[in-house]
């Protein structure tokens, strides 16, 4: 019904602006006005009404500005974002005035310079001193804002210090998971082709490598289950369903071949990298220290993301395929930035910044900066091993089913520096 | 010159003896006019359905998660049960609108309209130099249009991974929906655009290279041209990076290849790709995305460049410099394209000499903008529909290519990149600017089109209402972004998890946005109408009812085989001589010889 109404009062507007086109038309006619020929009176109108919407323009601006200000996420919670705020504080200055300004030129001459009976257009085709100062003027204005803002960049994309604490922010449609380096602050290899439920980050150790083989030959979806059913006379499987299982267990065989090549290369004084890195679970909060410097390096599982931290002024995609990084000093805890922002709620957070799939908007990790002698608690908590509150401490030694004290006896015979040890992939 | 009135001769006959089909005149002409004709009427099609797109996801936005009967009616049961949009159409919607509005609307429209109508009529030529693949060109836009709305109607949904199409997300329909038919449609038709758009540039190319009339230097040609010659160029140059870009998309999704994979687990399944990367598709998209906003734009600037001139009745400000502008601006975008890369774990090294050559393109622009501000400057100023959206485009030129400095500039995008401060962006540099250059040629030239004027009293409804409405969307944006929201959200809640400040006002400018979005969009329909009430029933037009001086204005109002029935005629001065001093009347078209003495180019 109401459909009905609707679509009447549609059609009723329509019928009534052709009413009023054609008094029009027909009234231009009896005035003898062509179409083309505007009249001085509409001519005006329109040169006002410039000018007023420049008016209204700039007051709608200078409102959003007040209301808003030039950052309504509150003030930059890192080092390297005080300094970029400041450079982003300085560049809208420079494009406001210029907006502003050329704006004002262009309404204002648009208003001011309308056609008047008796008055000629004057005759100005170019004038190279006026075109020199407009090539020049703009290009020193950049050539400032340039070299600042390489000089930001430089900063900001330089390489880590070696006191950085190293992250890992691991990123799966649609959640993130952390993992830190640890004691040794190095962060434990890996490969895709390990991840199972027990190592969701795929990390690489003797014992990691061994447990994918085992999985991929023996499990219930395992090769050998497959090629039993396969092979089974008294099965029998629809065409799809048999292409399907083929196919699957040919990329099982590439797979295992590359495990066992893998396997083959793998130095297990390597294992101690991983086995001292702390796993958290997915969606478990991020703790970072205050004036700690960190090194982030950014992992996919299946698309890219992107790691967002809006307060720090930080975003990098994640890569399927490819470690990023990015480093950055918090600068304000948790609590401080709720004082700040008069907000006893406010907390930091990481939200995903690339399309990822249906669930993208959702996709976020709360942070939490503390302060040293709260994060050291922190710490202590999830690293180190208390048989009384083993469930919170998260080194991979730790979480790592059975492989316990295998694990425990490769990491007291590799008690030299892992580094020097040859990297293979 | 004898050929010439043979072929006039031919042609009165032919309207005599044997009157043109429908089918040949209407559908399968090969005339450059009818050709234009229906790019724009295509165009404006799948604009309005863009448009309609946007309103749609708008109202999830400005209201997430209340019923709207608006949505239910146009998205039923499937995609919007009770009312409420589904997060995969939102995405799904996001990206059809972002996809046609760039390319169908703004690459085929704007340009195919355009140059097909204006580079014959304006370079003094009978036709384009091929009109077989002209009319061709236009066969596969309307076929890419198809398939893309099809798109929108099938079970999986339609493309949903962003305009941009970032594989691994467009690549594995285990990832979203939306990546399955829909994307294999998306990439079918978006194969037959390109092959459209190259025949139609090559065919432009020619054209202005070859069948000017006598006395039409390049330095005599109406930037209008000049525009569409560069864009054309840019487009050959670019195009086919993409449906390169494309075909190895469809052998990675097809074929099992690894351009753009590598160590994939998704849901629980492990892929065998490896040592792909999806930063070579970033880079390959980018080599076109990025001198795709200048084919949208510079057709634009070329069209009101040639509007203003006419109706300030004073020469364009700077031709050569204008001339000079375009080229660099068109050589300069094809080095820039690693500024939508920043945060892709590109290199920084490269990030830098990106942020270098993508704010040296800034100074072409600030000349083109003063130009066209000192040419209004001392003008007599008329104010006709085509020269408001002139005038608008300038000033959306102006303030969407100012905060385009921030996002050059590396070090301050890490922070805004993908929020919807870039959706401020290049809504007003490039959507509004170029819409409004649409706009502004379609006025304009009208009755050159259809013999027909458009009504100006419902031109100035047209133009206030949506250049409050547009600027009334897309300016509130930039305070969005800032706030830190996200592109391609389907809601805001979570600010509402750690930000209940930023929440209240990401959501309070989310409805006032959406409103404007409204408002505008009712705008249109003032537009639509009056566009087709004046193709039946708008006034005649006269041969030259601007008082302009380029070669169009001189051929009869009713289209000719050929434009002109006798003689093409010969051009003896620049475009431009508007209010020349010493002329008796504030134009002399191209076709007049120079008096004795008279100062010729400028
Ligand atoms: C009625 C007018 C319009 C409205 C209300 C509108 C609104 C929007 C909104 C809200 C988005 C989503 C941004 C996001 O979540 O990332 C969007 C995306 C987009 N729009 Fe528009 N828009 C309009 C007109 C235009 C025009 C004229 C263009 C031509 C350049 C355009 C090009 C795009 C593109 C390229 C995207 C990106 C799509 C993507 O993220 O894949 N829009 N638009
Ligand atoms: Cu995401
Ligand atoms: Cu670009």
């Amino acid at each position: 019904m109401t459909k009905l109404i609707v679509l009447i009062v549609i059609i009723l507007g329509v019928v009534a602006i052709a009413q009023l086109v054609r008094m029009y038309e027909l009234s231009s006619k009896l005035r003898n006005r062509r179409e083309e020929d505007i009249p001085n009176r509409d001519n005006r109108l329109n040169a006002i009404l410039l000018l007023v919407f420049m008016f209204a323009f700039f007051a709608s601006v200078i409102y959003l500005f007040s209301e808003y200000g030039f950052s309504g996420r509150g003030e930059a919670a890192s080092v390297h974002g005080k300094a970029t705020d400041w450079l982003l504080d300085l560049n809208l200055w420079i494009i406001t005035a210029v907006f502003f300004l050329t704006n004002t030129l262009l309404f204002g001459f648009a208003f001011k310079y309308v056609r008047k009976p008796g008055v000629k257009a004057y005759w100005f085709p170019h004038d190279n001193r006026l075109e020199l100062v407009w090539t020049v003027v703009p290009a020193v204005v950049l050539a400032i804002i340039i070299i600042l803002g390489l000089k930001s960049w430089n900063e900001q994309t330089d390489h880590a210090s070696k006191e950085a604490i190293r992250v890992e922010l691991f990123s799966k449609q649609f959640d993130w998971t952390v993992r830190m380096a640890g004691d040794d602050n190095t962060l434990g290899f890996f490969d895709y082709k390990l991840t199972n439920d027990n190592n969701p980050l795929a990390l690489l150790t003797t014992k990691t490598i061994q447990d994918a083989i085992d999985s991929m030959e023996n499990s219930s979806t395992g090769i050998h289950a497959l090629e039993l059913k396969l092979n089974d006379p008294k099965l029998i499987f629809a065409p799809e369903d048999h292409a399907l299982m083929v196919k699957d267990l040919g990329a099982k065989e590439r797979i295992v071949r590359m495990l066992y090549q893998l396997k083959a290369r793998h130095n297990s004084a390597l294992d101690a990298r991983a086995m001292d890195d702390i796993v958290f679970n997915a969606s478990d909060t991020l703790y970072l220290c205050k004036d700690q410097q960190y090194e982030f390096n950014f992992r996919s599982k299946d698309v890219i993301h992107s790691a967002y931290f809006p307060h720090f002024r930080v975003q990098m995609n994640t890569v399927p395929g490819q470690t990023t990084r990015f480093k950055f000093t918090p600068s304000v805890t948790t609590m401080e930035m709720r004082d700040k922002m008069s907000n006893p709620k406010f907390n930091y957070v990481l939200m995903c910044n690339k399309i990822c799939g249906s669930s993208h908007y959702k996709m976020k990790l709360m942070v939490v900066v503390l302060d040293k002698p709260a994060y050291k608690k922190w710490y202590a908590s999830v690293s180190k091993f208390d048989p009384k509150a083993a469930d919170q401490c998260k080194t991979f030694r730790n979480i790592y089913p059975v492989g316990k004290p295998k694990a425990a006896a490769d990491l007291t015979a590799t008690a030299t520096p892992a580094d020097s040890a040859i990297v293979t992939k | 010159m004898a050929a010439h009135e043979a072929h006039a001769h031919h042609d009165t006959h032919g309207h005599d003896h044997h009157e043109e089909g429908f089918i040949s005149k209407y559908i399968f002409s090969q005339d450059h006019k009818m050709i234009g004709k229906q790019f724009l009427l295509t165009a404006v099609f799948m604009g309005v359905v863009a448009m309609l797109l946007s309103i749609l996801f708008r109202i999830q936005l400005a209201w997430p998660g209340e019923p709207s009967d608006f949505l239910s009616f146009f998205l039923g049961e499937t995609w919007a049960p009770g009312g409420v949009l589904k997060e995969n159409m939102y995405l799904g919607l996001v990206t059809i609108h972002g996809t046609i509005m760039v390319f169908f609307l703004l690459t085929g429209g704007l340009s195919g309209t355009f140059s097909n109508l204006l580079i014959p009529l304006q370079i003094g030529a009978r036709d384009m130099a091929s009109g077989l693949l002209n009319m061709m060109s236009y066969w596969m836009f309307l076929i890419s249009s198809l398939i893309m709305l099809f798109s929108l109607f099938i079970e999986t949904g339609p493309a949903s991974s962003g305009w941009t199409v970032y594989p691994p997300l467009s690549a594995l329909p285990q990832a979203i929906e939306g990546s399955g038919l829909g994307m294999t449609l998306w990439l079918i038709s978006m194969s037959i655009f390109i092959a459209s758009s190259l025949l139609g540039s090559l065919n432009y190319i020619v054209t202005v290279l070859n069948l000017r009339t006598k006395g039409m230097k390049m330095t005599r040609m109406p930037l209008t041209i000049w525009a569409f010659f560069v864009t054309a160029v840019l487009g050959v140059l670019s195009f086919p990076v993409l449906l390169s870009a494309a075909l190895l998309l469809m052998m990675d999704r097809l074929a099992g290849t690894s351009f753009y994979l590598s160590d994939i687990i998704i849901g629980s399944e492990m892929l065998e790709n490896h040592g792909g990367s999806p930063l070579l598709f970033q880079h390959l998209f980018w080599f076109l995305g990025h001198p795709e906003v200048y084919i949208v734009l510079l057709p634009a600037l070329g069209l009101t460049s040639e509007i203003i001139s006419t109706n300030s009745r004073k020469p364009i400000f700077g031709y050569r410099a204008m001339i000079g502008s375009i080229l660099a601006i068109g050589f300069l975008s094809f080095i820039v394209w690693g500024h939508h890369m920043f945060v892709t774990g590109m290199n920084p090294f490269l990030g830098s000499v990106f942020v270098f050559t993508t704010l040296l393109i800034a100074i072409p622009s600030a000349v083109k903008v003063f130009n066209y501000i000192t040419t209004i400057w001392r003008g007599s100023n008329i104010y006709t529909p085509a020269m408001l959206f002139s005038v608008g485009l300038v000033s959306t030129f102006i303030t969407g290519g100012v905060t385009g400095i921030i996002l050059a500039d590396s070090a301050l995008d890490i922070s805004v990149h993908d929020t919807y401060f870039v959706v401020a962006h290049f809504h007003i540099v490039m959507g509004m600017s170029a819409v409004f250059g649409m706009f502004a040629g379609v006025y304009h030239w009208f009755p050159k089109m259809y013999g027909r004027m458009l009504n100006t009293r419902l031109g100035y409804a047209h133009f206030w209402v949506t250049i409050v409405g547009a600027y009334g969307v897309f300016f509130p944006m930039h305070f969005v972004g800032l706030a830190g929201a996200p592109r391609r959200y389907y809601d805001y809640s979570v600010f509402g998890d750690f930000n209940t400040n930023s929440h209240e006002m990401i959501m309070d400018l989310n409805m006032i946005i959406t409103v404007f979005a409204i408002i505008a969009a009712f705008g249109q329909l003032i537009f639509l109408f009056n566009f087709f009430y004046s193709i039946y029933r708008g006034p005649k037009a006269v041969q030259n009812p601007w008082r302009s001086n380029t070669l169009e204005w001189t051929t009869p109002v009713e289209h000719v085989h050929g434009n002109w029935p006798g003689a093409i005629p010969e051009v003896h001065r620049w475009p431009y001589d508007y209010s020349k001093p010493g002329a008796e009347e504030d134009f002399i078209p191209q076709i007049v010889p120079l008096r004795a003495g008279e100062e010729g180019d400028h």
